[in-house]
């Protein structure tokens, strides 16, 4: 029954074959986790801690299920170049926000404004 | 030992082969957009505490409205992707009548949240008010910008597709146009997480 | 009745410069301009040059396009450095020197990013877009249009920074523009605005040569050259330009952010309002320190090429090679901080990237051993690439062995903004990226344009730099541990600095003879060119592919698309021709190549006048130049995708006859 589906359609370059039930799954768990979320917010039925835990991971979730269901990710034929590309970006941009977070968190608990002014001031750049 | 060949190469797979590469490149270029939201999420969270004496996200972010605004977009990835789904299929029209419905749904995002920047510089929390307000407005204006030139793009995609159908080229282009609105789509479940649904709670 | 505004912040004033020196630039630029327009005209090489050159899609000759603006741009950079050199020699006591305190700042800001993005990234962009396709035997590059546009949006950065000179004034706020001193408070100019919008745009041209170059090697590879069949200098490039994609997009952001606070007034990196200065060392340095290796990895391909060539040896330890550029590659990523150790954060966070640093110069070393390994017990020729080469493994490890010194921060406390530090990333970039690039430049000039440069000639030039260098930067490391910090533009006799800083001067004099003698033997190698010309397509006894086709290379690269067996696949087929092997046939086939287009240089025009009225704060100019941009890219990319010409096969089949007949009679 797929195969013939799959015969009368022709396949997106780079992304191959597609089927209306991942669009709708997609869209339906996206839909169920973006109320979830919501939800959860505005009921505040959770801690402060437990909720910023709880509203990433839903997002790292419904970013998941878009990935898969919309952007057909890994479905590519080997090798998944899509894929290893997509994961190393994901590495950078965890050492790139993470590594911010890390550095600014650190100077401003360890630096009032007017002395961040007065070292910046002293400095000409590199 | 020289030969020349009569007959020319084979086309189709020299052609095949062009059009894979553009969706990896674009997929590429994709990728460095994530880098680039992804120094302005760093930024905003740096400076969203800084709000300078002005309101907080806390005090500012209706969440209905902002409900709506992730629903239309929402909507508008789902309704891209069946647009996507009839052109494979050849159903001309339908993949045209689906990206209307995409265009119709992604200009009521970009119509809400327009509205909502126009609300916030009517109060006087415009993006000079604050760090928090600049790195809030100009965080959420790079994705708004990105789907004004999402809409032009689909508005060509779908010109092109009803004038001359569905030929290889206009197939190329709509897979890249799927995959940027998409795409856009992932970026604003973190607007939505980071700076909406953390800044109500008051985190 | 022209209204006042209509030109923005642009008034009459603006276009005279008040300083001297200045003005002796603007006017020697002027009549430089002027020559060459006049002698284009006098040969009537307009058609041509339009034809020929300004509207290719071939990546030979933008590449060759890159260079030249690369080698126009280290002369104007050089310049700024004779200027600042001849002032900090002078400049003591009650001796003013020869230049204003602000002229010095805008020098020093200029020659920091002229040098950093236009010849250093130019040379860089040029040779790879020479070589790179050739390497991997490939036609093209994935998207010739692309590579066009990222060059002529080089091109135009260039030029932005280079009518700073001229009409205004340049940022005098350092070549990376920290603020506050680079927000409107401290620099109500349009100097900074030059700045951000030259690198804005000439960023944005190098991210899409990243994104081009890394498709290109990672799709367009010949049949059998798997990843690890590569030749070393494609291995890095694509290290290189994986950096690009991931670092470029942070520049990008903020650029732009200092620009938004410059012009509409948020609060990113104000004094005040909410903003964190902070943030923006942060961030530039998060794209800065990738930048420092996305430069320096090809210069390290090259001599991966140059050392195994002439040394007729294989690379020594090639997977080893491969994994320390990878290992670079995501290193480069964990190490920025220590551009700011002194900024005040604490032990934990000092430690975490002072020890990455650290790590991140173990590759580095396993490269020099690789390196030196293969020239022991090979058959060494010492020609000029191979004199760059010598040269740099001996100051880069000097260098090197600096830089760890300096990633210990409690030594980065003593040394922080010293001539020490400015001596070793010279250090760095002269001896890793320039060394590299010249080499790089002279190892594949036969096979560009046919013929070989001038080798005593250059072998002279190699010693004006290796020597002047020494000079110029020698004092500077033991100035630094006297004290002096950089972009001091006045300081008293009894610091005893002078005879150190004179010493300095004469070394970049020295330089500068090494450069004059480059610029002469390259006029005298063309003018020469019948007598060295390279006939053979091999005249260094090659190893990789580039060097099986025929010198120029031909605008297809290859009649016959190759296949790859082994690494070093060139040395291979000599090899088994030489045991007698049969070559396989050659059979030609129809040849698709990209149609020459002028939308490159319009680009290249619109987003200058984008920038330039944006710049002056002339918004409706940069309003229309905007649109038109748009209009211009939605018609290309959706216009007919007939954009190809084919070279049929019988043509092909002639022209690589009468290439081998003229090498028989040669």
């Amino acid at each position: 029954m797929s195969e013939r589906r799959h015969a009368t359609s022709a396949p997106l370059p780079g992304v191959g074959h597609l089927s209306l039930r991942a669009y709708v799954s997609g869209f339906v768990a996206s839909l169920v986790l973006t109320i979830g979320a919501y939800l959860l917010v505005v009921e505040r039925a959770v801690s402060a801690g437990t909720l910023i835990a709880l509203i990433l991971v839903i997002a790292v979730s419904q970013f998941a299920v878009q990935l898969v269901f919309f952007l057909h990710l890994g479905a590519e034929a080997r090798p998944r170049w899509r894929l290893a590309m997509f994961l190393t970006m994901v590495t950078i941009v965890l050492i790139l926000v993470v590594g911010s977070l890390w550095i600014m968190g650190n100077l401003n608990s360890r630096m009032s404004m007017p002395e961040q002014e007065q070292y910046m001031s002293s400095q000409g750049g590199l | 030992m020289i030969r020349v060949e009569a007959h020319p190469a084979p086309v189709d797979a020299h052609a095949a082969e062009a059009d894979e590469r553009t969706v990896f490149g674009f997929w590429v270029y994709i990728l460095t957009d994530c880098v680039l939201f992804a120094s302005l999420f760093a930024t905003y969270v740096v400076l969203h505490g800084n709000t300078a004496g002005g309101p907080s996200g806390h005090q500012l972010f209706e969440m209905p409205y902002v409900l709506a605004e992730t629903m239309a977009l929402l909507a508008s990835s789902f309704t891209c992707g069946l647009a996507m789904l009839a052109a494979v299929r050849g159903r001309t029209r339908l993949a045209v009548v689906a990206l209307a419905l995409t265009f119709a749904l992604g200009s009521t995002f970009l119509a809400l949240e327009l509205s909502e920047f126009h609300h916030l510089a009517v109060i006087g929390a415009g993006w000079s008010r604050s760090g928090f307000l600049s790195a809030y407005f100009i965080l959420v204006g790079t994705h708004g910008l990105h789907i004004t030139v999402g809409l032009l793009w689909m508005a060509v995609v779908a010109a092109r597709i009803w004038w001359s159908g569905l030929g290889r080229g206009e197939l190329r282009r709509l897979t890249l146009f799927g995959i940027f609105w998409h795409f856009l789509d992932l970026v604003w479940i973190f607007i939505f997480s980071v700076v909406y649904l953390m800044g109500a709670a008051h985190l | 009745m022209i209204a006042p505004d209509i030109f923005g912040r642009l008034t009459w004033n603006a276009l005279f410069p008040s300083e001297l020196v200045t003005q002796v630039a603007v006017v020697s630029l002027g009549l430089v301009v002027l020559a060459v327009l006049a002698l284009v005209t006098r040969m009537h090489r307009w058609g041509w040059l339009w034809r020929e050159w300004l509207t290719t899609l071939d990546p030979k000759r933008i590449g060759v396009m890159y260079i030249i603006v690369a080698i126009l741009m280290l002369v104007r950079g050089g310049v700024d450095v004779l200027l600042m050199r001849a002032q900090q020699a002078t400049s003591v006591g009650t001796s003013q020197g020869v230049v204003s305190t602000s002229t010095f700042q805008q020098l020093f800001s200029a020659h920091g990013t002229i040098m950093i993005f236009f010849v250093a990234m130019g040379l860089m962009f040029g040779l790879i877009n020479l070589i790179v396709p050739l390497q991997i035997g490939a036609r093209d590059v994935a998207f010739p249009f692309l590579n066009a546009t990222s060059f002529w949006l080089f091109f135009t950065g260039m030029l932005i920074i280079n009518a700073s000179l001229g009409i205004g004034e340049f940022s005098a706020a350092g070549w990376l523009a920290y603020p506050p001193l680079s927000e409107l408070q401290y620099s109500p100019g349009v100097g900074v605005d030059y700045w951000i919008w030259s690198l804005e745009i000439a960023g944005v041209g190098s991210l899409l040569s990243g994104i081009n170059f890394f498709v290109t090697i990672l799709r367009m590879r010949c049949p059998g050259m798997s990843l690890m069949k590569m030749p070393m200098f494609s291995w890095s490039v694509l290290c290189s330009m994986f950096m690009v994609m991931f670092a470029f997009p942070v520049l990008t952001v903020t650029l732009t952010l200092l620009f938004l606070d410059r012009s509409i007034g948020t609060h990113f990196f104000t004094a005040g309002g909410g903003g964190n200065m902070m943030m923006y060392v942060n961030l530039i340095w998060a794209w800065g320190h990738p930048e420092v290796y996305i430069l320096v990895l090809p210069a390290f391909g090259i001599f991966s090429e140059v050392v195994a060539t002439f040394s007729r040896k294989p690379l020594f330890g090639y997977a080893s090679m491969v994994m320390a550029l990878l290992a670079i590659t995501l290193l480069s990523f964990t190490v920025w901080l220590h551009h700011f150790f002194t900024m005040g954060a604490g032990a934990d966070v000092n430690a975490f990237f002072g020890i990455m640093t650290m790590i991140i110069a173990i590759p580095t070393g396993v490269k020099v051993f690789n390196w030196l390994a293969t020239m022991y017990r090979g058959r060494i020729r010492f020609s000029a690439p191979m004199h760059f080469f010598m040269g740099f493994i001996g100051l880069f490890t000097i260098g090197g062995v600096a830089g760890v010194m300096l990633a210990v921060p409690a030594i980065d406390y003593q040394l922080h903004n010293s001539l020490f530090l400015v001596a070793h990333f010279h250090t760095m970039i002269v001896s890793g990226v320039l060394f590299g690039d010249f080499a790089g430049v002279i190892y594949w000039m036969p096979k560009i344009f046919g013929f070989r440069l001038h080798e005593r000639s250059l072998r002279w030039s190699f010693w004006c730099w290796f020597v002047g260098f020494v000079l110029a930067f020698g004092p500077l490391y033991i100035l630094g541990f006297m004290g002096m910090t950089r972009r001091t533009s006045h300081y008293a006799v009894a610091t005893g600095w002078q005879p150190l800083l004179i010493v300095a001067g004469l070394g970049v004099l020295l330089i500068a003879t090494g450069v004059v003698i480059m610029l002469v033997q390259l006029a005298w190698s063309v003018w020469k060119r019948a007598e060295n010309a390279d006939s053979t397509g091999d005249p260094w006894d090659g190893r990789t592919l580039e060097w099986s086709t025929s010198s120029p290379a031909p605008a297809y690269n290859f009649a016959v698309t190759p296949v790859v067996q082994s690494r070093d696949a060139f040395w291979a087929s000599k090899q088994a021709a030489r045991r007698g092997a049969l070559a396989p046939a050659r059979v030609y086939t129809d040849i698709h190549l990209p149609r020459n287009t002028g939308v490159g240089p319009v680009i290249g025009a619109l987003s200058f006048i984008l920038g330039f009225a944006v710049i002056w704060h002339i918004y409706w100019a940069a309003a229309v130049a905007l649109v038109v941009l748009i209009l211009v890219v939605v018609i290309r990319t959706t216009g007919t995708d007939d954009s190809e010409r084919t070279i049929a096969a019988a043509e092909v089949a002639l022209a690589e006859a009468g290439g081998e007949v003229s090498r028989r009679v040669a």
